[in-house]
């Protein structure tokens, strides 16, 4: 799914709310999930200018999750581990996006490029 | 363009936010309760948000910002009717909303803006029972 302003965001959380019902993910989990993914997307928005974002449904066991995949062409990142960290922030804001979504998520991983984009992949398991 | 109505209760603003937000109208939000208070000289907001069910920290710093830049123009900003589920969320996230109250619902909501701006009333002197009466 292309995010490429910033109103492509509710479609794109409302596909993604449908996909973690549909998995029977609880509500708590559900807003934690959309909740991150947002921070992403915004991410993707204000720094890439925008990207696309890959929902897919995975299994781990009995266990079902869903796995975002958020992908950009933009400058990438420079120092990964302080971007992670709380309160550090090139863009004005309040520093939490990405520090805040890997507490959110069950799995997160996040590879980087200068000049060449970002991607980051989180997975919420609908139990954990 | 959409925007987030403001209504006027007395001396309070009431914005009741139905939709998701998307960027934009949240800051337009923003600018438009600012530019309400300054105008009307209200001495309270109310934000109900038990419709919405995502606030990511983009959201938690607009309501931030609400609350700070009112407190300056001497209103009070209470948030209510925040679902278990956003709370849990900020509490991850590592937003602490700062600048706002919050209330469980628009009853209790009003109830403790009267009784913060009626606080202030006594300490700053005039009788907030004429606040309504001025406006």
């Amino acid at each position: 799914m292309a995010i490429a302003r910033e109103q492509d965001v509710v479609p794109f959380r409302n596909r993604l709310k449908e996909q973690a019902v549909k998995i029977k993910m609880g509500l708590v989990n559900q807003t934690k999930l959309i909740t991150a993914a947002s921070e992403l997307v915004r991410n993707m928005l204000r720094y890439a200018k925008g990207g696309n974002v890959l929902i897919e449904v995975v299994t781990r066991g009995r266990d079902n999750g869903i796995r975002l995949t958020f992908k950009d062409e933009g400058p990438g990142i420079k120092d990964l581990s302080l971007a992670l960290k709380d309160g550090y922030t090139t863009g004005g804001s309040l520093g939490l996006g990405l520090p805040g979504a890997r507490r959110l998520v069950s799995d997160f991983d996040i590879k980087t490029e200068l000049g060449k984009g970002t991607r980051v992949t989180i997975i919420k398991w609908a139990n954990g | 363009m959409d925007r987030i109505p403001i209504l006027r209760m007395g001396q309070f603003l009431l914005v009741t936010i139905q939709v998701d937000l998307y960027d934009r109208l949240a800051l337009d939000l923003e600018s438009d309760l600012v530019r309400t208070v300054s105008q009307t000289g209200a001495n309270g907001i109310l934000i109900d948000i038990s419709a919405v069910s995502i606030v990511d920290s983009f959201m938690g710093r607009i309501i931030g910002n609400i609350g700070t830049v009112s407190k300056l123009l001497d209103a009070e900003t209470v948030v209510v009717g925040m679902q278990p589920a956003v709370a849990i969320t900020l509490v991850e996230l590592g937003l602490p909303l700062k600048g706002v109250y919050t209330a469980l619902n628009v009853d209790k909501g009003i109830e403790l803006l009267k009784s913060k701006t009626s606080l202030n009333g006594l300490n700053e002197g005039p009788n907030p029972d004429n606040f309504a009466a001025d406006n």
